[in-house]
């Protein structure tokens, strides 16, 4: 057993002691059995496993998504303060983007709204929220339906830190594509 | 084997331990209550000597002047010891003296007097039995205690907050007493955890976490740590707020369009939609009487707050000065509506009395977020960014007493003030 592993299994062995520990009380109700920590980065399960994991996520991998040459490759598009326009420069890309969702009927895509980190958290969250629904309409308009689309929103919380100028505000306000299911 | 479970559960505890949060305070009361809080009699003398941690709570408050005792010769411990001419010669107008004995099966007991100096009589008398893990939160009662019989109003230090740390590798929900001590962590992520509510009987907190790449409502025992998913829609499922008999909660659910408003059962069953417009609708907020929503929506041009029957309705709109006017909370008493305006080009705390409508700006921060009462309805908590880390900072509802509480190496945000002490 190399030391990572060993590590591994010690955080597992760790979480599974103190999830025991919480789990006493069984007057609380119980959907969700995970320890309240989440996304710690341990694996679930043995070690081994995790190499195999990796190696099948290449299959559900398309060539034409991650080809750095393709439009398919580009996935933000940028917004002005305070606006849910969509510039005509980003055209292209959402039509590139809404094709290759009508060509590939099982596809799954999230699209992540983001905002400056000016003003409330749940507000923010509300104003990204309509970038990525002003995106998602473009490609109704296109043909997609709504089934292979989800729109979330990210609100300020990916915001970059320490940003106090327009230069890097204006990063921060866009739409992300992300494929859930790529083919 | 046993001194590797051991050493897990060391682990385990460990979680909890953190850096506590420090508060300063900025400005007081114009008329402070001078008091003298004599340190209790206890054999072996501990650490923290139990009158220090009442003095701090009503210092903290700015109502109270907290006098220094140790030039006085006379150190009395209980009423009868009293000589009053040396408080009077202090200037203190109360005095508290009190002293703890050890009990069989590790327990104490506090015996505590308050005494009017001026009047040179006994205000109050009480005993309280505790374990030794009681110490804080006793003497945060007794502070209580002595806040509200001088003050008349009830007290808030032994009451819990809750806020979200961010450091460079994660984010955490942490529950803490009111003075920022004992913090313990609820949940760890290193995805962003926003919108803490606490159920109206302290025992749960619902917040949002984005561990699965999308916010997401969860409600978590603090007691057992365990938890559930309250809404899990399709699009965003985020700002919960319980209604004030903790059955259901106000969400705001997006699907695939924009934020709405509807309520739910604690459970997760029963949704029911209280806002159908196409513009934005946030932040739902329970008035105490259980009857009105208040929200955030920008169906006027510009974010403003708004308010909506709870089994829905037509919405009326609440704030009119200023262009952006979010975050509503209703005070405990139902007298004040608190949220965060634009003022002069920055976002600040403002309250708005809701039977007259005047609006006063109590903060002179600039990026202030997320206000939340004391369960007294005379501090409002809220965070705010200074010197480009997110800190936390209380302001009393009059505007007189400020607060900065800060805790190293971290950013605190979105702080909530949990309910009344049973």
């Amino acid at each position: 057993m190399n030391k990572q592993l060993m590590a591994s299994l010690l955080v597992v062995l760790l979480l599974g002691a103190c999830s025991n520990k919480a789990a006493k009380d069984a007057s609380a109700p119980v959907a969700d059995k995970s320890p309240a920590m989440a996304d710690t980065g341990a694996p679930a399960a043995g070690g081994d496993t995790v190499a195999s994991v990796v190696a099948d996520d290449e299959s559900g991998k398309s060539a034409l998504l991650n080809d750095p040459s393709s439009i398919l490759y580009k996935r933000s598009i940028y917004f002005d303060y305070d606006s849910d326009t969509i510039n005509a420069e980003y055209r292209p890309l959402i039509e590139a983007h809404a094709k290759y969702l009508l060509a590939h009927p099982n596809a799954r895509m999230v699209l992540q709204g983001n905002t400056d980190e000016r003003g409330a958290r749940e507000y923010n969250l509300s104003l990204g929220q309509r970038r990525a629904v002003a995106v998602k309409r473009v490609m109704n308009v296109l043909g997609v339906q709504d089934t292979q689309i989800e729109t979330v929103s990210f609100g300020e919380e990916k915001a970059k830190l320490g940003c106090a100028a327009e230069s890097c505000y204006k990063d921060d306000r866009r739409v992300d594509i992300a494929y859930q299911v790529e083919k | 084997m046993f001194r590797l479970f051991s050493f897990f559960l060391l682990l385990c505890l460990s979680v909890g331990v953190r850096a506590e949060l420090t508060i300063d305070i900025v400005g007081g009361a114009a008329q402070q209550i001078p008091i003298a809080v004599v340190p209790f009699a206890q054999s072996p003398s501990p650490g923290d000597n139990m009158a220090a941690i009442i003095g701090a709570d009503l210092r903290r408050s700015g109502l109270f002047r907290v006098l220094e005792t140790r030039g006085v010769a006379n150190q009395p411990s209980d009423a009868a010891g009293v000589r009053y001419a040396e408080w009077s010669a202090l200037q203190a107008q109360a005095l508290t003296v009190g002293n703890i004995q050890t009990l069989p099966g590790n327990r104490l007991k506090v015996s505590f007097y308050l005494m009017d100096v001026l009047k040179q009589n006994q205000l109050v008398g009480m005993e309280f039995e505790f374990t030794p893990a009681q110490y804080r939160i006793t003497a945060h009662r007794i502070a209580d205690i002595i806040y509200e019989k001088l003050t008349g109003e009830k007290g808030v230090f032994a009451t819990k907050i809750s806020y979200v740390t961010r450091t460079a590798s994660h984010y955490t929900l942490q529950v803490a007493d009111a003075d920022g001590f004992n913090s313990q962590t609820m949940l760890t992520s290193k995805e962003p955890i926003i919108s803490p509510a606490w159920s109206p009987d302290g025992t749960r907190l619902a917040y949002v976490s984005f561990e699965k790449k999308k916010p997401i409502i969860y409600v978590q025992s603090l007691s057992s740590g365990q938890r559930y998913v309250l809404a899990n829609f399709k699009g965003n499922n985020s700002a919960p707020s319980w209604s004030p008999d903790g059955k259901r909660l106000a969400i705001v659910l997006s699907h695939s369009a924009n934020s709405q408003i509807y309520t739910i059962n604690a459970d997760g069953t029963g949704l029911q939609p209280i806002t159908r417009s196409s513009t934005i609708d946030t932040e739902p907020v329970w008035a105490p009487d259980g009857q009105t929503i208040y929200f955030t929506s920008d169906r006027g041009g510009s974010p403003q707050i708004y308010r909506v029957p709870a089994q829905g309705g037509n919405p009326q709109r609440v704030t009119f000065s200023g262009g952006y006017n979010v975050s509503p909370r209703v005070s405990p008493d139902g007298k004040l509506l608190a949220y965060i305006g634009l003022v002069e080009g920055r976002f600040r705390v403002a309250v708005q009395e809701l039977t007259s409508g005047q609006v006063r700006v109590l903060s002179d921060t600039a990026k202030d977020e997320s206000p939340s009462f004391a369960p007294n309805s005379r501090i409002i908590l809220y965070a705010t960014n200074v010197g480009g880390r997110g800190t936390l900072a209380a302001v009393s509802a009059d505007g007189s007493v400020k607060q900065r509480l800060s805790e190293s190496g971290s950013n605190v945000r979105e702080p909530a003030w949990g309910p009344a002490s049973k």
